[in-house]
């Protein structure tokens, strides 16, 4: 396979969220902010490299029946590891002691455990590729999330607080429906709508 | 390499590995991250007595003690600079709009309150969560008010405090929660 197409599938053709409709859940729960959103993203993109370079490596060795558990367990841990990384390194409060990165995202990251873009890829294609096209597909499949979450998060953010990776540019509030939860299903159904104009105009 | 088939041993050997890695593997990262984030959670107490007590070179967090007021109790933590009491932080909660809303309380030794930090909310973004400083100027009404000459309750209610427009639940929730925290810096008993 091609692995240049194969890391840009991710990003409009194959993209996760505006595509596949995976991963809705920390999709429309993290992004009241376009910063949240990337960092929820990354730490996606970690786990799903990681775990899609791990499963490659032994999905040989891994007897049928027992793979999905197999499989749950090494994203487990890897979605641990980046729990623990981020409540020692993104742990900081804002100077007016604002929540740090971490206790934003708070329960979602535990929750990338369940997330079904990560068994999805490990599952359907690290199981059956070489490690190198695997690791590619995870970069490329976990950079397009975070580019869909950067991007919902960006809209909502300059829609509903009226600013832009906490820069604020008017003054006051914006529209406040939007940085609730149903403003994210409704900047996220309009982004698909806009997303799906757009491929089809590509392809 | 040839798929290894489904028997008995080689399933449990399979499972018995992997979970044998993953732990071992989890073990070396949390004794890797185990300083970085004990050092992280106490910055961010600390941070928190920077922001709400005055100047101090004693351990609030050491030397916490428990007061008791009607129902609840209290954490306080002493500020002290040269052997004098500068000021005292006191943990503070009530339930707002969303759920519960806490509170860290800096008052000076005659009560009057000198900073607050919001420790933890779950008020409506862009309405309640105005009570943040992050978020607007709201909560510096407060700050150098004595509640002795301060009534802290919304205008609505006949107090002296501009309620948050829009958000009267939770402009009343914060001022409960500093009116609970000055009665038991006043009138409470150490416990």
């Amino acid at each position: 396979m091609n692995q240049l197409k194969n890391f840009t599938k991710g990003f409009i053709k194959e993209n996760p969220v505006f595509v596949l409709f995976l991963g809705l859940c920390p999709t429309l729960g993290t992004t009241n902010s376009a910063i949240n959103g990337i960092a929820m993203g990354l730490a996606t993109t970690f786990v799903l490299v990681m775990s899609n370079f791990v499963v490659s490596l032994i999905a040989g060795l891994i007897p049928n029946k027992v793979r999905i558990p197999s499989y749950i367990v090494i994203i487990a841990s890897f979605v641990t590891i980046v729990d623990l990384l981020m409540k020692a390194f993104l742990n900081t409060p804002g100077p007016h002691f604002e929540p740090s990165t971490y206790d934003q995202l708070g329960i979602f990251i535990p929750l990338i455990v369940v997330n079904c873009i990560v068994l999805g890829r490990a599952e359907a294609f690290a199981s059956k590729n070489s490690v190198l096209t695997s690791l590619i597909d995870g970069l490329g499949i976990g950079l397009g999330f975070t580019f869909a979450l950067l991007l919902l998060g960006s809209v909502r953010e300059i829609l509903g607080s009226g600013s832009i990776f906490n820069m604020k540019f008017i003054q006051g509030d914006g529209i406040l429906l939007f940085v609730s939860p149903p403003g994210a299903f409704l900047a996220l159904g309009f982004l698909i709508m806009l997303m799906n104009r757009l491929s089809k105009k590509i392809s | 390499m040839a798929k290894k088939e489904s028997t008995f041993t080689n399933m449990i050997l399979t499972l018995f590995l992997v979970t044998l890695l993953s732990s071992a593997t989890l073990g070396f990262v949390y004794e890797l991250t185990r300083e970085p984030i004990e050092s992280a959670l106490l910055y961010k107490t600390t941070m928190a007595f920077n922001i709400v007590l005055p100047e101090f070179d004693n351990k609030p967090l050491d030397e916490m003690y428990r007061v008791a007021y009607k129902k609840d109790t209290f954490n306080f933590y002493p500020a002290v600079k040269n052997n004098e009491i500068k000021g005292i932080a006191v943990e503070t909660s009530s339930l707002g709009y969303g759920g519960e809303i806490r509170l860290i309380v800096g008052f000076l030794p005659d009560g009057t309150i000198n900073e607050v930090a919001v420790l933890e909310n779950k008020e409506t973004a862009g309405l309640g969560d105005k009570i943040l400083k992050s978020k607007s100027d709201w909560s510096v009404q407060f700050e150098g008010r004595n509640p002795k000459d301060f009534k802290l309750s919304v205008t609505k209610d006949g107090g002296d405090v501009d309620a948050i427009t829009a958000s009267t639940i939770t402009s009343r929730a914060y001022c409960e929660a500093l009116q609970k925290a000055y009665d038991a810096l006043m009138k409470g008993g150490e416990k």
